[in-house]
């Protein structure tokens, strides 16, 4: 068993470089740039060793962990986002005096469990993997301890979530008492319609898993967490953990229950529409930008779960090509936020942007460029991403999701129009400083290069996508 | 032939609009102006160039270019034939004429204004060109992000409330087409659209479709009772927006239908055609008559533009060669005569900011050039013979009588009323009593607006003298389409 410890090398990697920057930082002092330069570095290293690695399917550890191409396309794209999510908002992080060293250690260990997360083949590991996710978020949300809302959101989100867990965890040992296993593909093997039991269990893992990417009806901690939390924070719990989310939804429809389907997709056809509707309908009202994105996210997750519903491979595809351009754009949509200082203050609320297009051209344009793009208005990504997921829909003709998620599309649209008339229509109320935040704006022009120029090669990402399912 | 002509006609203005983004001038943006006029005249002559070396003779598309595009199973596919050409020229035609209208209307922002155009003028050519249902998708709904944008920043008033009635509007419209592209491909196994005409689309699916489709065009048309977004958007647009709006992008829905509802559903086309003929009807009376009632000069002109758009639904779906020619030609000279309509009321809102048809009066006393002009457009708009206005709606008629006697009936009624609301408009704008006294300060047309007024006075007379060149164009390919209608029709 330990010669084929190469499989799990990003992870020993990973770990082994965690206590590393961990000492680091005890015994040094004011450590804070040093092990944040470390921790890019890291997820660099991570990174061209996953791409520089066989890319085949290999298990380790009595079949509990595999590495597959699935895996490997889901752990660099949550490396490569929260590269970007954290060097973006590395300005405000010291503006806001979170340069503390645990904050990027802490990142990493989240990122630690998405990896055996998306890797796991087995309940236990998947749970571990989790638990290692979850807990780290907590932290990561009343990381700004002496700040009220985000103690405030951090306690929500560990209540709520903890239960979710519980769920989760109970899901897991009725699923083992039940088929007498804890291997996905064992499982499988015993699962059936019949079972009915095994249905209770997967419904009972269904909520936990929807409660991690906040579909509705258990999306309840997203508005109050993205608000309170640190706009730093935000974003990386906008991006990184909805993609392991949505990375183990498909995961398990495809392995463990892909005998019960039928039963999986109900549930799934209905948290999908329950989440575009209030994702487009919750957000109208909405006057803080990170409490609009925290609906808007929402809806997205609606779109990406239209594809999983579809219980088709071609679904899946579509439901990762989605999340793919959905952190694109939400990386674009944050990064802008670092740009708006004013007095050293950040500014988070919709009426502060009145009329930036005239004093801030580049970043009235780019924000023009990304909502339009989140509004999925062709020829933007977000055009092309919501196209794939139709598109997978109506093969299985499915032909009232797809209705209903074309129709909250022009009713999210009317959000999105709101923001880019309060940034173009309206007089200006407040001069931003210039920033000198180069790593924000390369993010954000980053961001609004791949959604201008996607529809000269739009698949591209499909391509890629392909590769995952060969097997 | 291996250049690629269409994609250089489309790409062509969004790239000169990367040159004035990169621009700079601070004073009275000349060179931001110069860019624009130099590369819309140049897609003009290229587009020129492409009607003159288009073979009539054929209906079969010309110029297609093939690239594969979304992983090989959908092509960008471009190609023009005799009837997409004429509306290209169209939209190269009126883009210079808008940037040269705004050197007076637009203060503010003039260089984003000028790029916004650009790039609209890319899209709108774009849905012209393209031969495949995802691209002709892609462009119709992009026009919207550039006209959103227009009207918002640069329109009047209320310009929000109809910025975003406008967006939704359409995208509602839309997204149905968007369900029926996908159905469409998954029953057809292609979005290219050469193909799908071939491909006979099976009768149960056909009526269905078809109605998606129509939620689309219907909106872009627009077609009464879905066309009240488009006074609004008139209103408060700035003269290019306005003149851009009802020139081109209304017409884009009547080229759908052309291009995909009648080939694609023949079955369909047949079976709604008693809903088109009453929708028209009422869009023709209806509208005529809220359009006597205006006191805004604007949405006098927006009301009679969903009129005469009523003229082109009925043509179409007469599905007689007289009908069909004459709802083209109706388009065309409609987009001329809408565009020089509303340039002639942003110059007498440029100088006296109002669009109230009270303030003015007696304008032929004070200037009589513009006067002059203006009753050209009033007449050829109520359709005087000798313009082209004339033409396309005698046309309509004539086809409309081989079908429908009742349809053709309440249709001349509309003519009449046209006539009634154009010349009394005309009355108390340019003849009548001068109660204002600012207008006897008022200025007569400059240069710049000589130019753009009488360049369309002049093809307006000469489309309505000699309608040969674009009857010759479209004849072979509308021949074509009736054909092709009827032996689908048989088959079935």
């Amino acid at each position: 068993m330990i010669n084929n410890l190469y499989i799990m090398f990003p992870e020993i990697f990973l770990s082994l470089s965690i206590f590393f920057i961990l000492m680091l930082g005890v015994f040094i002092k004011k450590s804070f740039n040093l092990i944040f330069n470390l921790t890019s570095l890291i997820i660099i290293i991570t990174i061209s060793i996953i791409l520089t690695n066989p890319n085949n399917e290999e298990r380790i550890f009595l079949e509990s962990f595999i590495r597959d191409p699935f895996s490997n396309y889901f752990k660099i794209l949550i490396l490569l986002s929260t590269l970007f999510v954290l060097n973006s908002s590395k300005n405000f992080i010291i503006d806001n005096k979170l340069d503390k060293f645990e904050y990027p250690v802490i990142i990493l260990l989240s990122i630690l469990g998405m990896f055996f997360m998306v890797s796991s083949n087995d309940l236990i590991l998947f749970y571990l993997g989790l638990e290692l996710q979850s807990l780290s978020l907590y932290i990561l949300a009343s990381i700004d301890r002496d700040n009220l809302r985000s103690t405030e959101s951090g306690v929500k989100y560990f209540v709520l979530s903890a239960l979710s867990s519980g769920l989760l965890l109970y899901g897991c040992s009725l699923l083992y008492g039940f088929t007498g296993s804890t291997n996905f593909e064992l499982i499988a093997d015993q699962l059936n319609k019949d079972n009915t039991g095994a249905v209770f269990a997967m419904v009972f893992i269904l909520v936990g898993l929807a409660f991690k990417v906040s579909a509705v009806p258990f999306h309840m901690w997203t508005p109050d967490v993205y608000e309170g939390a640190p706009t730093s924070i935000t974003s990386f719990f906008a991006v990184v953990p909805k993609v392991a989310g949505l990375a183990l939804l498909i995961k398990f429809m495809f392995v463990p229950f892909s005998n019960i389907l039928l039963e999986w997709q109900t549930i799934i056809i209905f948290i999908s529409i329950a989440s575009m509707i209030l994702g487009a309908i919750a957000a109208m009202i909405q006057k803080n930008f990170k409490r609009l994105l925290a609906y808007s996210s929402i809806g997205h997750i609606g779109y990406a779960l239209a594809g999983v519903a579809t219980g088709a491979i071609t679904g899946y595809k579509s439901a990762i090509v989605y999340i793919s351009i959905y952190v694109i754009m939400n990386i674009g949509a944050f990064s802008c936020l670092y740009l708006l200082k004013k007095d050293g203050q950040y500014k988070e609320n919709i009426s502060d942007l009145s009329g930036i297009s005239k004093k801030n051209p580049l970043i009235a344009i780019s924000l023009l460029i990304i909502l339009f793009s989140l509004a999925g208005v062709p020829p933007l990504g977000g055009f092309f991403a919501k196209f794939y997921v139709f598109v997978a829909v109506l093969e299985k003709e499915m032909y009232a999701l797809a209705i209903i998620g074309l129709i909250t599309t022009v009713m999210s649209a009317f959000y999105y129009l709101k923001i880019i008339k309060t940034i173009y229509f309206d007089d200006s109320i407040i001069t931003f400083e210039p920033t000198k935040n180069r790593t924000a704006q390369f993010s954000v022009i980053a961001s609004c290069t791949i959604l201008i120029t996607f529809f000269l090669y739009p698949s591209i990402l499909n391509n890629l996508v392909n590769t995952l399912f060969v097997s | 032939m291996n250049f690629p002509i269409l994609s250089t006609l489309i790409f062509l203005p969004l790239v000169s609009s990367f040159f004035i983004l990169l621009s700079k001038d601070k004073t009275k943006n000349v060179s931001s102006i110069s860019i624009s006029l130099f590369s819309s005249v140049a897609t003009f002559f290229l587009s020129l160039f492409l009607w003159y070396s288009l073979d009539i003779n054929t209906s079969e598309f010309q110029f297609v270019e093939e690239k594969s595009w979304i992983n090989n199973y959908i092509k960008f596919k471009l190609g023009v034939d005799g009837i997409s050409i004429l509306f290209i020229v169209l939209t190269t035609f009126i883009t210079p004429i808008c940037i040269i209208s705004c050197i007076n209307s637009v203060k503010v922002r003039v260089k984003e204004f000028l790029i916004a155009i650009l790039i609209l003028e890319t899209f709108m050519i774009g849905v012209f060109c393209s031969l495949d249902l995802v691209i002709f998708y892609l462009f119709f709904e992009a026009g919207l992000i550039p006209m959103f944008l227009i009207i918002g920043v640069w329109g009047g008033p209320k310009r929000v409330y109809s910025a975003f009635k406008f967006f939704l509007f359409t995208l509602l419209g839309s997204v149905l087409m968007l369900v029926a592209i996908i159905v469409i491909y998954w029953i057809t196994g292609t979005t290219d659209i050469t193909q799908i005409y071939e491909i006979q689309i099976p009768k149960e699916y056909q009526n269905i479709l078809w109605l998606a489709f129509l939620s689309s065009f219907a909106v872009k048309m627009p077609m009464w009772p879905v066309h009240t977004w488009l006074p609004d958007a008139h209103v408060e647009a700035p003269t290019a927006g306005s003149v851009i709006l009802a020139a081109i992008l209304l017409k884009m829905a009547g080229y759908g239908f052309l291009r995909f509802s009648i080939p694609m559903f023949p079955i369909a086309s047949e079976y709604f055609t008693p809903l088109i003929y009453t929708l028209s009807i009422i869009a023709i009376i209806y509208t005529s008559l809220v359009a006597l009632m205006q006191d805004d000069m604007k949405k006098l002109i927006a009301y009679s533009s969903v009129a005469h758009m009523g003229y082109v639904t009925l043509g179409i779906f007469t599905l007689t060669k007289q009908g069909i020619e004459g709802s083209i030609y109706q388009m065309i000279s409609h987009g001329l005569i809408s565009a020089a309509l509303f340039l002639c009321v942003g110059v007498v809102y440029d100088r006296l900011h109002s669009r109230m048809i009270s303030t003015y009066g007696g304008l032929v006393n004070y200037i009589p050039k513009y006067s002059f002009l203006f009753l050209i457009f009033a007449l050829a708009a109520l359709g005087l013979p000798g313009t082209s206005g004339f033409l396309g709606e005698f046309l309509v008629l004539a086809g409309t009588f081989q079908k429908s006697f009742l349809a053709a009936m309440l249709a001349t009624f509309g003519v009449v009323l046209g006539a009634a609301y154009m010349l009394w408009l005309t009355k108390r704008v340019i003849f009548g009593v001068t109660n204002n006294s600012e207008i006897k300060k008022i200025n007569d047309i400059n240069k710049s607006e000589v130019v753009m007024l009488v360049t369309l006075a002049f093809f307006i007379l000469f489309f309505g003298f000699y309608p040969l060149p674009l009857m010759e164009t479209f004849n072979v390919s509308v021949n074509s389409l009736i054909n092709n209608y009827e032996t689908a029709l048989i088959t079935n």
